[in-house]
C-alpha cells in the first residue's frame, strides 16, 4: 500500500534547500508558500529518494480570508505520497504558479480551478473555462457566489 | 446557408459561450407542449380518417428512438430495451445514432446548458413527425439540480415535449406507460391538420 509520508518530516529537509519555503507542516501535509510552490515541487519531483513523479489531483478549496490549493503527490517509483498545500490570500485576482511544466496532468484540473474557483495560475499554456462556457458570470465554487 | 470557418479554439470557444448565452436568454419560459390537436377530433375531415388511421398506426408502431441518453436514466432506457422488458414489442428496439433515422427523443438525464445545443440540434435534425418523452425529474424540470447555475430546468425550455415520465429515475414500467401514452396520442393525430 502506498506510504502517506509526513509532512514534517518533509520540512525539515526542504527548509534546509528553501529557507521560508515551508509555512508549516503537520503529520498529513506541508504548506509551502506561493512564491516558492515552483521550486518546491520541482525539487519534489526530481529529489532522488522522493521522485514524486505523479500528480494524483489538484483541488482548492475556499476559507473566506484565502483559498488553499492542494496537491496530492505520489512516487510511483518508492510508493509513497505526499500532501503540499499552498495559500492564495489575494481574492480579487488570486494568482499561483502552474505546475503543468512538471506534471502535465495539472493541465485540465489547473483549469478547472480556474473555471470553477477563479484562481489564475502563471505559465498554464492554455488557460480558459473548461467546465462553464466562455462569458459565463463568476465561479461557482467560491463561498461568496449565488 | 454561409459557413463560417473557424480556425482557433479559443474563437471556438467565444463563439460557443455566446451560442449558449443567446440559448438561455430566449428559453427563459417553458415552449407549450405540442396536444393541440387533442380536442381536435369532431373537427376533422371524415374522408381522411382512416388514412390517418393507416398512418397513425405506422407511425407510432415502429418509433425509433435517438441517442440522448446525458445522464443515470439512461440505464433504466437500457434495462427497457433490454430482453427483460423488451421495447421491441413497440418496434422500438433500434437506437438510431443519426437523429435522421429517428422520430423519437427520450431524454434520459439532467441536461446542462453547455450541452444544450447539441440536444436542441439533434432535435432539429430529426425528420417530422417527431416526438419528445421527458424521462425523468431532471428532464421534466432539471428535478433536484432545478436552481443550479448551469442546469437547464426542464427539456420543454429548448425542445417540445409530448410526454413527461416522472421518477428519478423512472422504472421501466413507467417509462413503458409513457410510451404507450405516446402512442394513445399519435393515435389522435390527423395528417390534415399539422400537429406540430
Amino acid at each position: 500500500m502506498t506510504v502517506a509520508l509526513s509532512g514534517s518530516e518533509i520540512a525539515s529537509q526542504i527548509e534546509k534547500q528553501f529557507p521560508g519555503g515551508v509555512v508549516e507542516s503537520g503529520a498529513d501535509s506541508l504548506l509551502v508558500k506561493g512564491e516558492s510552490l515552483l521550486e518546491i515541487a520541482a525539487y519534489l519531483k526530481t529529489t532522488a529518494g522522493l521522485d514524486f513523479d505523479y500528480l494524483t489531483a489538484i483541488t482548492a478549496v475556499d476559507y473566506y480570508d484565502c483559498f488553499e490549493v492542494v496537491y496530492q503527490l505520489t512516487s510511483i517509483k518508492h510508493n509513497h505520497s505526499l500532501v503540499v498545500k499552498t495559500r492564495c490570500y489575494n481574492r480579487d485576482n488570486p494568482t499561483l504558479p502552474s505546475v503543468v511544466g512538471l506534471w502535465r496532468g495539472a493541465d485540465f484540473q489547473e483549469r478547472e480551478i480556474y473555471d470553477l474557483m477563479g484562481i489564475s495560475f502563471e505559465g498554464h499554456p492554455n488557460l480558459k473555462r473548461i467546465v462553464l462556457w466562455d462569458g459565463f458570470q463568476g465561479h461557482p465554487l467560491r463561498k461568496n457566489f449565488l | 446557408m454561409e459557413v463560417e470557418e473557424v480556425y482557433s479554439s479559443s474563437e471556438l470557444d467565444r463563439k460557443e459561450g455566446k451560442a449558449i448565452n443567446e440559448l438561455i436568454a430566449r428559453s427563459q419560459e417553458p415552449i407549450p407542449d405540442p396536444d393541440q390537436w387533442l380536442d381536435e377530433e369532431l373537427k376533422r375531415n371524415i374522408l381522411l380518417t382512416s388514412v390517418d388511421a393507416m398512418l397513425d398506426w405506422a407511425r407510432r408502431s415502429s418509433l425509433w428512438p435517438v441517442f440522448c441518453f446525458p445522464a443515470c436514466c439512461a440505464f433504466e432506457f437500457m434495462t427497457t430495451a433490454a430482453s427483460r422488458f423488451d421495447i421491441s414489442r413497440f418496434g422500438m428496439e433500434i437506437v438510431r445514432a443519426s437523429p435522421r433515422q429517428a422520430d423519437l427523443m427520450i431524454t434520459a438525464g439532467t441536461l446542462t446548458w453547455k450541452m444544450a445545443p447539441q440536444v436542441k440540434r439533434i432535435y432539429d435534425q430529426m425528420a417530422e413527425p417527431k416526438w419528445v418523452i421527458a424521462m425523468g425529474a431532471c428532464a421534466i424540470s432539471g428535478g433536484i439540480f432545478r436552481s443550479s447555475y448551469s442546469v437547464v430546468p426542464g427539456y420543454n425550455r429548448i425542445i417540445p415535449v409530448d410526454v413527461y415520465v416522472p421518477g428519478c429515475p423512472p422504472r421501466p414500467e413507467a417509462l413503458l406507460y409513457g410510451i404507450r401514452m405516446l402512442h394513445q396520442k399519435i393515435a389522435k393525430m390527423s395528417i390534415a391538420a399539422k400537429g406540430k
